[in-house]
């Protein structure tokens, strides 16, 4: 599965990242995301939303916020 | 259906506008700018709260059910802070060619995605700089926008556009905003059924701050030249600064928050901890030498608990090097000078 580091990046990088990496992917391909900023658990879904992208889950780790999306069918 | 894009800031005026828009059946995209400089709650969100800090673009085109693109224009920047053709305003902000640029990007975009116009949230005398009757003809024209440009909360007071002159929009129902008051942009919002937005905080930009102008100019000044990389631009966000001498500069984390931010940073600079007492982080951006670093080591314990003791232990590391421990006296408040602060 890819990955994307966005530690330490502050929105909206963490978003600008997601944005560009989900060029290079295929519709249903996932893709997670280490952030350390916690406005991701809020800008990814809402970016990912009207993209028409899926968040499957958000999970906190120490000091990792992991997102994991799955592409829509738009890219 | 015609399309639009609106530049996007976060704000109330740039909300406003697409919303205009959007009731005279426009399809309206949004597009924010990233250039690094963008306040967007940086320190809100580095400093530790309960609750964590919105991206206010995001937010306000998920308010207004529209698609925001956010463009990463961090380099292409660069030229308009180090070179602006209009000079700067107050400090060290280049409002009037930042914006041309901005337009100007949004034109290539339309031109590449099909779209018809661009709208902005601008209202004639708001800024000092960059909205004003005679500088908005300017940007127009410079970006290469020219009437495909219109500003939905002004456009009364300025000259015909095409989407007004072909039909796209009725220029009957656009607004005839001017001046830095709030009041009508208020009111429109109530009307909206608009109920929450960002407060007017004096600019969207980290470049309109006297305080974080000064610590870019000092950056500048001790590297003897004037460039800069966007971890750069971060850390002036972040933490005291404080500049002994041209060699080098300490970046002490204030709180939890700053602290756990400079840690991600840790492998490219110098860092101090203090071993023996609770206390910040603290990085080293330059070349200090090793009565720099004892220095440092000195300040260091000064903003640790241990501050009244006659000795603190700091570990210092060097990202080419093992660490290694020094046991130092703090400094005394009055021994760090006012003029060392940046």
């Amino acid at each position: 599965m890819p990955e994307l580091n966005a530690r330490n990046l502050l929105c909206p990088l963490p978003v600008i990242r997601v944005q560009d990496a989900i060029k290079t992917l295929l519709p249903k391909q996932q893709l997670t995301v280490f952030c350390t900023d916690p406005g991701v658990k809020y800008d990814i879904p809402a970016w990912c939303k009207m993209r028409g992208h899926t968040v499957l889950s958000i999970e906190e780790v120490e000091r990792d916020i992991i997102v994991t999306i799955e592409v829509g069918e738009e890219i | 259906m015609h399309k639009a894009i609106s530049l996007i800031s976060g704000g109330l005026d740039s909300m406003l506008a697409t919303k205009m828009m959007l009731e005279q059946g426009i399809h309206v995209e949004g597009i924010n700018f990233f250039t690094g400089f963008c306040v967007e709650g940086h320190t809100h969100a580095i400093r530790k709260h309960e609750k964590p800090k919105r991206n206010n673009a995001l937010w306000v085109a998920e308010q207004l059910g529209i698609k925001l693109h956010i463009i990463d224009i961090v380099e292409e920047y660069k030229n308009i802070v180090l070179n602006p053709k209009h000079g700067y305003g107050a400090h060290l902000n280049p409002c009037l060619d930042c914006k041309i640029f901005m337009v100007k990007k949004a034109k290539q975009w339309i031109v590449e995605q099909g779209f018809d116009f661009i709208i902005t949230g601008e209202v004639i005398g708001q800024r000092p700089k960059s909205q004003r009757k005679h500088t908005m003809p300017i940007v127009a024209a410079e970006s290469g926008a020219d009437d495909l440009l219109l500003r939905p909360l002004s456009a009364k007071n300025l000259a015909l556009t095409k989407p007004e002159r072909e039909g796209w929009v009725q220029r009957e129902k656009l607004g005839d905003l001017t001046g830095r008051g709030r009041s009508r942009q208020i009111e429109m919002a109530k009307n909206f059924g608009i109920q929450d937005y960002a407060q007017p905080a004096g600019g969207c930009c980290f470049l309109t701050d006297a305080n974080y102008a000064s610590k870019l100019q000092d950056l500048w000044q001790s590297r003897g030249v004037r460039q800069y990389e966007l971890d750069d631009i971060m850390l002036l966000k972040v933490g005291r600064h404080i500049r002994p001498n041209e060699n080098f500069k300490m970046i002490i984390g204030r709180e939890e928050g700053e602290n756990n931010y400079l840690e991600g940073y840790r492998k490219q600079f110098i860092h101090l901890r203090v071993l023996d007492h609770m206390g910040p982080l603290m990085l080293l951006d330059g070349d200090p030498s090793t009565e720099d670093l004892n220095l440092a080591a000195r300040v260091m314990a000064r903003y640790s608990d241990g501050r009244d003791e006659s000795s603190v232990r700091v570990q210092i590391n060097r990202p080419d090097r093992e660490p290694w421990e020094v046991n130092v006296m703090p400094l005394s408040t009055t021994e760090i000078p006012q003029a060392w602060y940046v």
